[in-house]
């Protein structure tokens, strides 16, 4: 029944052919690139740390972590920047019919991120070739303009996914008989300052110091685990789970504040949230469960707990699906298990970050812990899917609306047949991106576990260049 | 000067300088796929990785800042492209994708083998790239996009003018690069190389320089609204162009490739803004101009504050960037490095 419903979901029949395939390259597209984004926002800071604490404290291993990551950011920086120019191709190539009416609504801020783009990739490019040939304090110093670009570009980015949330800054005519719709009263700034943005920005950003922190700290519980418990170690699991940690608290406060803006502004998306099939109050939170054929079937219900977290009240209700006509509701299952999963994995990221510290303060050093550090592995590929359900949750509670309760998404896609071809082919390249940047990766951890910190020429076999070695 | 013009100059601000910047970087991409086994090429890759290496990123993100300003300033164009000229694009995009990710795994890849398979597909696909975009641009130019946009898939870029435009934009950035890495070869000493590369580069300069004349014939027939501007208004910057082709080969010949690659990045330039004059004041050629184009007031604005602001704070950090990678500064070799040729710059120096 649920396969039936997700497929239905994602074909409604009477939508232009372009409707399903422009759907899942997008959300392909994105899901993957949102992850190196992630980075691109959150490990320039991580590094400031780990380099700053090398230079001050003249301390060789946190240089040489951030050598390292630095060489690690270079990699996931460079498919980052070209699987974000895809979806700037992709907004015209799938998403003709928001483009166009909308681009000059919508079109500002990611102006602005182009900006902060071009200021990240130019310090990164000074950053990573200026190792050795820099004074050591400026050549620090590059990496401050990164990370203030993460912020700009995340803020940006988050603008227009807010504004296709919150449309403002512009007036809507629809189409009557003889006129087309028009788009206008056009307010650029009002569309990127519009009322979702300030807290959809601060939930994505500390969202991506969470993904790092935890895939990173991953990392080197991973090799504590297999025996390297060296200051290396140390150092490289503590810094990135500080920043994780701190995220992890942060985040269901903004969550939640998220959250209660949603019984104003899209009560369809709340609705399938916290999957209420009737409006109740007080409502109760809904654990688990799966809507089926019309009823809620395996939930287990706190009565009550629903109306403190969604509406920040005892008594207030959480407006049903049957307020909803059929047509405009989203996806409901989809949107409420990627929500509930979220929230499920941000808990336990929480508890299991407190708890360290708390151990920590108490005299107990988790790290020493097996079962501890299996988990801090596992943390990191939870994060992602935490974060990867958290935009399930709003992308799928939207539908079926690009720009909510103005324009459905089956207007908005692209009416070209051959978009199965480019999903297709969009597919096997992102699969062989992501079998490159790990073989890639991991053959850098290897050489560097083998003690050959430098990489070798990777052109040509050193003994061919005679010429190089002899000229100096 | 109307406020959708000074967009739509600003715009094309960014198309010229992806075509020079972006363009010596695909350029490169011949060189890379021509340089012969991992042994004899090695001189020559390494050479091509320190060129690009520090900027490439940056290059690309011209083309970002060209798409943002399109679908922003004219949005309904740029609906139009995309859905006409469907196919192109996702093949120019197909080789953005496939050459930056294999650029950086190639420089990162743990072995000989794997280095080979990525620098493979990095040099194939810089070629794929400026193809396709120079076909775009050859079918906007010629009227082949409708203002409704969803023209022919095949039909709206199969054309004499679109395809000698993929061609001559695949030629152009060949030229770019092979003066960049002649004048880099030579500077970091490696003296042979620098004259294969010279010898390549001639090659190449002639070859292209004879298609941009040829294409001429076909491309007054093609498009008329085009060539009208192209052989009138626009003409004397065709002229400079030739001039200063010409003079790229006679530098080079002469080995004064310093001097050479100015004199190339003018005659690309030139070129390129010789299609911009004669495409004035269409956006889409034939179909909609750009004042019709325009969107919102407000909205042109704000553009030009992002340009302002662009002016302020990203071109002086560019400078800086092409400063550090351009002068001595960072000619000191670190460890990892030893083998390599100096850094000097490459594209960085246009």
């Amino acid at each position: 029944m649920y396969l039936n419903e997700v497929l239905s979901a994602l074909s409604s029949a009477d939508g232009p052919p372009g409707l399903l395939p422009a759907r899942q390259q997008m959300a392909m597209s994105l899901g993957w690139h949102i992850i190196l984004a992630c980075f691109g926002v959150a490990f320039p800071t991580m590094i400031f740390v780990v380099h700053r604490r090398g230079i001050v404290r003249n301390d060789p291993v946190a240089l040489g972590l951030a050598r390292r990551w630095a060489k690690v950011s270079a990699v996931l920086f460079a498919i980052g920047a070209v699987s974000g120019t895809v979806l700037s191709f992709e907004m015209g190539l799938l998403w003709p019919g928001l483009m166009g009416p909308f681009g000059d609504v919508l079109g500002l801020p990611f102006a602005f991120e182009g900006l902060s783009f071009f200021v990240e990739a130019i310090f990164l490019g000074i950053y990573l070739y200026g190792w050795d040939r820099m004074p050591p304090r400026r050549h620090l110093m590059m990496l401050i303009p990164m990370a203030i670009a993460g912020v700009v570009g995340t803020f940006c980015v988050v603008a227009v996914n807010a504004w296709m949330n919150n449309p403002t800054g512009f007036t809507f005519v629809p189409a009557t008989g003889t006129t087309p719709a028009q788009v206008t009263d056009v307010n650029p700034w009002r569309a990127m300052f519009n009322d979702g943005v300030w807290l959809q920005f601060a939930h994505m950003w500390v969202g991506a110091f969470m993904l790092v922190g935890f895939v990173v700290a991953g990392v080197y519980a991973a090799g504590m685990l297999k025996g390297r418990r060296d200051a290396h170690h140390r150092l490289g699991f503590t810094v990135p789970f500080v920043f994780a940690s701190v995220a992890s608290v942060l985040q269901p406060v903004i969550g939640h504040l998220l959250g209660l803006r949603l019984a104003e502004t899209q009560p369809s998306k709340l609705a399938a949230f916290e999957l209420a099939t009737t409006t109740e109050s007080p409502a109760p939170l809904r654990l688990g469960g799966l809507l089926i054929d019309g009823e809620v079937r395996w939930a287990f219900d706190i009565p009550r707990l629903g109306s403190i977290i969604a509406r920040n009240s005892f008594t207030k209700g959480v407006q049903g699906l049957d307020t909803i006509p059929l047509e405009d509701q989203p996806p409901v299952n989809i949107t409420h298990v990627a929500f509930q999963v979220m929230v499920a994995i941000g808990s336990l990221l929480l508890v299991a970050a407190v708890a360290f510290w708390f151990a920590r303060w108490r005299g107990h050093d988790f790290t020493g812990n097996r079962w501890f550090l299996r988990f801090a592995v596992v943390a990191g590929p939870l994060a992602v899917v935490a974060l990867e359900c958290g935009w399930v949750a709003t992308e799928v509670g939207r539908q079926p609306w690009t720009v909510w309760q103005v324009l459905r998404t089956e207007d908005a896609a692209s009416m070209s047949s051959g978009l199965w071809w480019s999903y297709a082919v969009a597919f096997v390249v992102y699969v062989g991106m992501t079998v490159g940047a790990f073989i890639v990766l991991r053959s850098m951890a290897r050489r560097w576990r083998a003690g050959d910190e430098e990489l070798p020429a990777p052109y040509g076999p050193p003994a061919a260049r005679p010429d190089e070695r002899s000229r100096r | 000067m109307s406020l959708a013009v000074a967009v739509a100059v600003a715009l094309f601000v960014g198309v010229l300088a992806y075509a020079l910047f972006g363009g010596a970087d695909f350029g490169s991409g011949f060189f890379d796929l021509t340089a012969g086994s991992a042994e004899e090429g090695a001189e020559l890759r390494l050479l091509i990785d320190h060129s690009i290496g520090p900027v490439w990123e940056a290059n690309h993100v011209w083309l970002i800042y060209v798409l943002v300003m399109w679908w922003t300033g004219f949005p309904e164009t740029f609906a139009a492209t995309t859905t006409t000229l469907i196919l192109p694009l996702a093949l120019a995009l197909l080789g953005i994708v496939l050459r930056g990710a294999s650029f950086a795994f190639r420089k990162y890849s743990g072995s000989l083998a794997q280095a080979r398979i990525f620098g493979a597909v990095f040099a194939g696909s810089s070629l794929i790239t400026p193809f396709f975009l120079g076909a775009v641009a050859g079918a906007v130019a010629s009227g082949r996009v409708p203002a409704e946009g969803n023209g022919p898939v095949l039909d709206s870029w199969l054309h004499p003018t679109s395809l000698f435009g993929g061609v001559i934009a695949v030629g152009a950035c060949i030229f770019l690069a092979g003066t960049f890495l002649t004048a880099d070869a030579q500077r970091s000493g490696h003296e042979a190389l620098a004259e294969r590369l010279r010898v390549k580069t001639l090659g190449v300069g002639i070859v292209t320089g004879g298609i941009v004349f040829a294409a001429l014939v076909p491309i007054r027939h093609d498009a008329p609204t085009l060539s009208d501007r192209l052989l009138g208004v626009a003409t004397p910057l065709i002229v400079v162009s030739g001039i200063a082709g010409a003079a790229t080969l006679l530098l080079l010949w002469r080995r004064r490739h310093a001097v050479a690659r100015v004199a190339a990045a003018v005659s690309v330039a030139a070129v390129i803004l010789g299609w911009g004059v004669a495409q004035y004041p269409w956006m889409l050629v034939d179909q909609v101009t750009i004042e019709d184009a325009a969107g919102a007031r407000s909205t042109l604005i704000g553009l030009l504050i992002v340009v302002a602001l662009a002016g302020v704070i990203v071109l002086p950090s560019l400078a800086y960037l092409f400063w550090l990678t351009q002068t001595e500064e960072w000619s000191r070799d670190d460890e990892h490095d030893s083998t390599s040729p100096r850094p000097s710059g490459g594209s960085a120096t246009i």
